[in-house]
């Protein structure tokens, strides 16, 4: 039981990484018509420049907002000397685009830093496990992360909700041209959308820092998965990010931590374990077949 | 004898607004049946759920006695549905003589064979070849379609859709943006194709409608307020309110 | 006029095909002069992945549909040719039920039949949703896919299986190079001249209709969907059969083929070449095989300037390489008229 509840929070946790990556990019694609295979890179981006400014000052906290505002500023620019010229484009083209984004990227981190992977360390105040019942205790970094996730997603539904950038962003997602025949400066509002995109992705990557290691290559694993959650979740739906994000990353975490265990009382244990982490890993895309044999647009589809 | 095209309590919302307001019509063999409304009255709106391309909310479609509500596009086309665009829908790359012969090769089948060649379909170019004899368009057969007219493209329509040798077409707009003697020479052709194919007639230009409609339907609002034929549509006082006074070019 | 210019062109190409097969017939005494083992192998490999490339291209160019999966097909018909291969050494049936093979007329046709199988499976789901989601949704099962074998302990898992004897085929030796390369070159001509039929064939034609406008198709009564889940699996189909070219070739089967990326670079060679041509994906995939090869023999980071260069093509150009040629030749022609 308490190894269930422990897991249930893993989940829950890469399960608001995920809604922090799928959220910038269900409104990329929502609002723009733009699919950005790059945006695994601004995460890449967050991650480094928050790790190394970290070990600079010896600050983990001093890395955030550098994280952001790096990850926000080469957003920008990545808007502003292709993406930009990518919107009238076909999709063909946005795909080769922003996979040579990834190249650059990549290949320039590799050039800049190297291959080997940076480490930093969960700081010192929220290392200690804390008992949250009685002996399930849990590493409280991993509690920021989903108050941390939490918080944004209830900001960004204040922000769509409420706020007149907010409904300009609900109204492009439904009916793109409606948006712009009603005069808006469409790309100002492109640009900070993506911005946006590129802060939380940013954010995303210098938190996940210290759980899974900070490496070249980091932003396309995530990448991949958040990929699903859109999809599951309805390509422009922020609801759609945030439900889907939190059940596939329950889902596999689960899947990962007991699928073998279960395996083992049918068959040996080496090839429950092989079996265990394949069906596992497999486990969010069988997901994602089952939900398009339903509802082929995703969970909530926008304008649908 | 019953309708060829029939429309019973057709219902289409979006949001708040009902595009669709119970619409009933019916297109009897050998009529011109056609659809008059002012601008935003829904005619598109129509057009497009008895096409199979917009679900309606309420209501039901017959095609020759079969119900067709639920279909796509493709089925209702197999059942006899022909249509031209308002705003032409072609093969833009393709000249039109290959525009033909694609409808012709969607009536004769077999397209799912990987090892012929199109080139030696003989029976798709007679055929495209026959329909194209003694229209304007026939020194332009080998012409890519981007590289026509705006009146051409329009006659383009006509001719594809004929190929495909419907039971009954669904004309929408052919006259817009045509001028005066490409709009007569439209009204002729129409004219000629009606003796064998009822038709369902939206169209703007009032000339061409008093000139082809066996019976016409008043589409305001998304409401049918009246259907007669050419003399009674012209005296009822109803559409003049609604709908000719709103349009002084009428009379 | 036009009729003349079509003659001349079709006499043109005529001269060119000719040209090329002759070129192709000798290179391995061209590369023994210049460039020896490794010049006949880059070769090899520049047809096997134009195979895959114009496959890809079938349903990108000619379809215009984006798939980002195309690795999969590509991995898994190497992965039947490595799987017969292990279950024809260990001589135990495979799933308990296939026996194994080395015979390169069964193992072929095989892969053919598997990759298609997918394609049919792939297909089915993801041609449900279009655009946006269809780029996603391929990526994604080509990534399950290549979890899949990755989680295949038994079958080397993220180290592949090992050929260790180039498939029998009609008693030649296959271990000699110059044999080999002839083998997959009337492989690779034979399917180019399936392809040249397919896109003239009244399916090819249906299909680039499809793609010019899917609606003014589906009011000739065309159902999207069935035509474009047929030129899916065909696609799936031709990539399948490079996929167990290439493990002959290399004699090994890995995850490296089915990876996310092999779907990007056999993309790349597309458009490097130009999207919807028929000799687009071979001068694409022999500008990507050529690039690599010289620039990751002058740095190691050459996917860097792979990277600037393909941002160059997207953005710079219009119909890659193909189009650059012909507006060469009409500027050529152009010049001394």
């Amino acid at each position: 039981m308490i190894l269930i509840l422990e897991q249930l929070l893993n989940g829950l946790q890469y399960g608001v990484m995920l809604f922090l990556m799928a959220a910038g990019l269900t409104l990329i694609f929502g609002i723009m018509g733009v699919i950005n295979l790059a945006h695994g890179s601004l995460f890449m981006v967050g991650a480094y420049a928050g790790t190394l400014a970290a070990a600079e000052t010896g600050s983990f906290w001093l890395g955030i907002p550098v994280a952001l505002i790096t990850a926000a500023v080469v957003g920008f620019a990545i808007e502003a000397l292709v993406i930009r010229r990518l919107y009238a484009r076909d999709h063909l083209d946005q795909v080769l685009a922003t996979f040579a984004l990834i190249l650059l990227f990549n290949q320039a981190i590799t050039w800049g830093i190297g291959r080997q992977p940076v480490f930093i360390a969960i700081p010192e105040t929220l290392s200690a496990p804390v008992e949250l019942l009685p002996g399930l205790f849990y590493p409280p970094y991993r509690l920021v992360i989903i108050a941390a996730g939490l918080l944004v997603a209830y900001g960004l539904y204040l922000l769509i909700n409420r706020t007149r950038i907010g409904m300009l962003v609900r109204a492009g997602a439904t009916n793109r041209d409606m948006v712009r025949a009603l005069g808006v400066d469409i790309r100002l509002l492109y640009t900070i959308v993506f911005g946006l995109g590129a802060l939380l992705a940013g954010f995303a990557g210098y938190m996940s820092g210290p759980i899974s290691a900070v490496q070249v290559g980091m932003g396309e694993q995530i990448l991949l998965a958040t990929f699903v959650v859109v999809v599951v979740g309805g390509v422009g739906s922020i609801k759609g990010a945030f439900v889907a994000g939190i059940l596939l990353g329950v889902v596999d975490t689960m899947l990962r931590a007991f699928l073998p265990g279960i395996l083992r009382g049918m068959m040996p244990a080496d090839q429950a374990d092989a079996l265990g982490i394949g069906i596992a890993s497999m486990g969010i895309y069988l997901l994602m077949a089952l939900v398009l044999l339903v509802r082929p647009k995703g969970l909530f589809a926008a304008g649908g | 004898m019953s309708a060829v095209l029939e429309v019973k309590g057709l219902v289409k919302r979006f949001g708040g607004l009902t595009a669709t307001d119970h619409v009933t019509l019916e297109v009897r063999p050998g009529e011109v049946h056609a659809l008059i409304g002012p601008n935003g009255a829904g005619k598109s709106t129509l057009i497009n759920q008895l096409c199979g391309e917009l679900v309606p909310d309420e209501g039901a479609v017959f095609l020759g006695g079969t119900e067709v509500t639920g279909m796509d596009v493709p089925a209702r086309v197999a059942l006899g549905l022909g249509r031209t665009f308002q705003i032409t829908n072609l093969l833009n790359d393709m000249t039109v003589r290959e525009n033909i012969a694609m409808a012709v090769q969607a009536r004769e089948g077999h397209n799912f064979r990987i090892w012929d060649a199109v080139a030696r379909r003989r029976s798709l170019w007679s055929e495209a070849d026959g329909l194209l004899a003694g229209t304007p368009l026939q020194n332009r057969a080998h012409i890519p379609v981007a590289g026509l007219s705006h009146g051409e493209k329009k006659q383009l329509e006509l001719l594809v859709a004929l190929a495909r040798k419907p039971r009954i077409l669904l004309l929408d707009e052919p006259m817009a943006g045509l001028g005066h003697a490409e709009s007569q020479e439209m009204v002729d052709r129409l004219r000629e194709v009606a003796q064998t194919m009822p038709m369902l007639l939206v169209e703007h230009d009032m000339d061409a409608v008093f000139a082809l409609a066996t019976r016409i339907s008043v589409l305001v609002y998304g409401r049918i307020i009246a259907t007669g034929t050419v003399d009674e549509i012209r005296a009822n006082p109803e559409v003049r309110e609604a709908y000719l006074g709103a349009e002084d070019e009428l009379c | 006029m036009s009729t003349q210019s079509q003659e001349f062109k079709s006499l043109g190409l005529k001269v060119a095909v000719a040209l090329a097969i002759v070129v192709l017939l000798a290179v391995p005494f061209i590369t023994d002069i210049v460039g020896g083992n490794s010049a006949l192998s880059l070769i090899t490999r520049i047809l096997i992945y134009s195979i895959a490339a114009a496959s890809l291209n079938f349903v990108l160019g000619y379809g215009g549909m984006i798939s980002l999966g195309h690795a999969a097909f590509f991995g898994i018909g190497g992965y039947v040719v490595g799987l017969l291969f292990v279950h024809y050494t260990d001589e135990t049936p495979l799933m308990g039920v296939i026996p194994g093979t080395n015979q390169l007329l069964i193992t072929i046709p095989a892969a053919i039949a598997v990759s298609g199988l997918l394609a049919l499976i792939i297909g089915a789901l993801s041609l449900r949703t279009g655009g946006v989601q269809f780029i996603m949704i391929t990526l994604a099962f080509a990534q399950m896919i290549f979890f899949f074998f990755v989680s295949l302990k038994a079958y080397g898992g993220e180290d592949g299986i090992i050929v260790r004897r180039t498939n029998e085929f009609l008693g030649l030796n296959m271990r000699d190079r110059l044999t080999l390369y002839y083998v997959i070159l009337g492989f690779w001509a034979v399917f180019m001249l399936a392809l040249w039929r397919l896109i003239r064939s009244s399916f090819g034609t249906v299909l680039r209709g499809m793609k010019q406008n899917e609606r003014r198709m589906a009011a000739l009564g065309f159902a999207p969907y069935r035509y474009k889940l047929y030129a899916f699996v065909l696609s799936g189909m031709g990539c399948g059969l490079a996929g167990a070219l290439m493990a002959n070739f290399l004699r090994f089967a890995s995850p490296d083929m089915l990876h996310w990326t092999k779907s990007a670079a056999l993309m790349t060679m597309v458009i490097l070449g130009g999207v919807g041509s028929f000799f687009g994906p071979l001068l694409g995939t022999a500008a990507y095989l050529v690039l690599e090869t010289e620039l990751a023999a002058l740095t190691e980071y050459w996917q860097f300037w792979l990277g600037l260069i393909l941002m160059a093509v997207v953005l710079g150009t219009r119909g890659g390489l193909n189009a650059l040629i012909a507006r060469g030749v009409a500027l050529i022609f152009r010049g001394r008229a």
